[in-house]
């Protein structure tokens, strides 16, 4: 009887097993173009591996990035885990590692945590380059820095003071009061807001909202409380946008009172066309995954090593120059107004 | 043949487990031509570790009846402490004594409510779960503390020299060996089996039952906190939510390795066997690219089969039993 029921036990597994063959075949990944040599004979194997995938920054990123492999007929797949976390991010690594892909572009949970694994792969013979989150320097070639902090935080400053004329209360709604990023941001706009032309221009309160939505919510709405005279609000951080302009319209202050910040498109086409936001900035994420590809190609083929001053070509994008800490700036941030959003979907 | 036919009678869910690592294998080498080669094998027991180490108290408690949640908490916990002493500019040797002590202590405390106060330990650690990571996130907070010495760090990632076996990998060797030992053919092991199998006549045979479990969440949070020391050397860096939901994975080996949930039952051999099939699936699967999210799915499904297949096997064997006696009954009459 026992062995009727051995039996039977392991072909139920065998089975479960040909099925999970099966999810083996249709994996998460994509690719595109062939995995064929290209014309310098060395094999463009480049995996992205974004903060979490399921994302539609990350999403936008790789379809830039698609685009450079179909150019460079190279191949592309993005792996990665399902949430943001570094250790996750490790473990891929290593599956990458163990697979010889010729190159990994991460962008890092946690800088310090990911620099083990990837300086094994580079030991290999990966090349490593990093974007939109950067990773220890020492654990990577190149880092593809989407904007620095300095442009960011001004041209939010510039796009208020246009449309309020330079007069009136202001607030900026944040994410967590630690957050790097935000606070590298807020100091540079603090820094704009001192030069003379903003002298009729107070901000009058940070608030932190943690880049949670109804907090983000909540916040907003007292802000407006506490200051009727609020003119303009700047949130550095998507989901803080979002939040407060969905506030705003709910106590319908839109027009009356301004709002710009950082946002994508999808989340905030709608508050554009009726006028609640008039401008806001981001870089484009698929021109950074498209950059990215192209940083990575040109170390596989060993047009760069990765040294300062040395320049490649990212096709349509232009011309890149490697700068200090081998970081390479995609450029200014993109704004984003009625006249153009109907250009991006991300 | 017969050797053998003895060996699957004696020991089904071992044997299943064998062939069911086997068809990993053929799985993993059919997805990936890496899968068989010795580096992957170095970094999949690189990654797996630490829930291998933890897997193994974990099977003496869930054999004694109880269960420790907190586990993943405990390491998240040391991890902390490891960083913010190391921070603080402690030798290396008081960093890791610390941690191993506050993983001693954390036991002590699950220990303590679940013996001297009688509370079931799924609700006691299930509190301590949000406890002890709490505490590493009131201490160290979105923080991140890397600046451990090369020495460290090597024991997280390095391999033994001249070959490609993890240091850490030789600790689990060494321990598994030792639990083995305790489970099966000491006295600690029967009395660990006579209590989950029943805690009343365990008591009455003169067997101190509280202590005993005591002494099995010390030993829970110790290799708990050993397991964190070793996390926070592989990834080089102490974070409050580092290995965030290992308790889940740690108790999917134990329960696959054929350990009953309701305690009394289950080997540290089936357990070792689990934790190579479920390493060796998420490895095959990973090179395969296949998502995070529908690993889990497999694995899932996996623990599900694992519980069910047993209780059938014992359903229809009940049926098919009483239909014997019946017919045997019935031919009497």
């Amino acid at each position: 009887m026992k062995k009727l029921f051995l039996t039977l036990g392991s072909s139920l597994l065998v089975f479960v097993l040909l099925v999970l063959a099966g999810c083996g075949g249709s994996s998460s990944s994509t690719s595109s173009g062939g995995t064929t040599p290209t014309s310098t004979g060395s094999k463009l194997n480049i995996v992205f591996l974004p903060k979490a995938i399921n994302n539609p920054y990350f999403d936008t990123a790789a379809k830039g990035a698609m685009q450079a492999a179909t150019a460079l007929n190279g191949s592309f797949k993005q792996v990665g885990p399902s949430t943001a976390s570094a250790s996750d991010q490790v473990t891929w690594i290593n599956n990458l590692t163990a697979q010889h892909v010729s190159a990994i572009v991460v962008s890092a949970n946690d800088p310090n945590a990911l620099a083990p694994a990837l300086k094994q792969a580079m030991s290999q013979g990966i090349k490593v380059v990093s974007y939109d989150s950067d990773v220890a320097p020492d654990a990577r070639q190149l880092f593809i820095n989407q904007a620095n902090s300095e442009d960011i935080g001004r041209i939010e400053v510039q796009i208020l003071g246009k449309q309020l004329n330079y007069t009136g209360q202001i607030a900026i709604l944040s994410a967590a009061s630690t957050a790097t990023n935000q606070n590298a941001w807020i100091g540079f706009m603090k820094d704009e807001l001192s030069k003379p032309q903003y002298k009729n221009m107070q901000l009058v309160k940070i608030v932190y909202g943690n880049d949670d939505d109804q907090t983000s919510f909540n916040d907003t709405l007292s802000l407006m409380q506490a200051y009727p005279n609020l003119k303009g609000i700047i949130s550095p951080t998507t989901v803080g946008i979002a939040a407060a302009a969905r506030a705003i319209e709910s106590v319908n202050k839109g027009g009356k009172v301004a709002l710009t910040g950082l946002g994508t498109p999808n989340q905030l086409r709608k508050y554009v066309e009726d006028g609640t936001v008039q401008q806001f900035a981001l870089w484009d994420p698929g021109k950074l995954g498209e950059l990215a590809y192209y940083a990575a190609a040109a170390l596989i083929q060993g047009k760069i090593t990765g040294q300062p001053g040395q320049t490649f070509s990212a096709g349509t994008l232009g011309t890149y120059k490697i700068g200090a800490n081998a970081v390479v700036l995609l450029g200014p941030p993109t704004v984003f107004d009625k006249t153009n959003i109907s250009q991006f979907n991300f | 043949m017969k050797h053998i036919w003895k060996f699957v009678s004696a020991w089904p869910w071992e044997t299943l487990l064998v062939v069911l690592l086997l068809l990993t294998i053929v799985l993993g080498n059919a997805l990936s031509p890496y899968f068989l080669t010795p580096f992957n094998f170095s970094l999949m027991v690189e990654d797996f570790v630490e829930k291998a180490l933890m897997a193994l108290p974990m099977t003496f408690i869930i054999i004694a009846g109880e269960i420790d949640l907190s586990v993943a908490s405990v390491l998240g916990l040391a991890s902390v402490l490891v960083g913010v002493t190391w921070h603080a500019g402690m030798p290396l040797w008081l960093v890791i004594g610390i941690a191993l002590v506050v993983g001693v202590a954390a036991g002590l405390l699950n220990g303590a409510l679940v013996t001297r106060l009688g509370l079931p330990s799924l609700v006691v650690t299930l509190g301590t779960l949000a406890l002890f990571r709490g505490l590493a996130f009131v201490i160290l907070g979105d923080q991140a503390v890397s600046d451990f010495p090369g020495a460290f760090t090597n024991f997280g990632i390095g391999d033994v020299p001249g070959t490609l076996i993890p240091w850490s990998f030789v600790l689990f060797v060494l321990l598994a060996l030792l639990f083995m030992v305790t489970l099966h053919w000491s006295w600690i092991g029967r009395q660990i089996y006579a209590t989950g199998l029943n805690k009343e006549a365990a008591r009455f045979a003169g067997i101190g039952v509280r202590r005993l479990k005591l002494l099995l969440f010390i030993l829970s949070g110790l290799i708990a906190a050993l397991a964190g020391i070793i996390f926070t050397a592989r990834i080089s860096s102490a974070r409050a939510d580092n290995a965030i939901g290992f308790e889940l994975e740690v108790i999917t080996v134990v329960l696959l390795g054929g350990v009953n949930i309701f305690g009394g039952r289950g080997t540290l051999v089936g357990v070792i066997l689990s934790l190579f099939v479920i390493g060796a699936l998420r490895n095959a699967l990973g090179l395969a690219d296949v998502s995070g999210d529908v690993q889990n799915i497999v694995v899932g499904t996996l623990l599900v089969l694992s519980v069910l297949g047993p209780n059938i096997v014992q359903r229809i064997q009940v049926v098919l039993s009483r239909r014997r006696l019946a017919a045997e009954s019935s031919k009497q009459a």
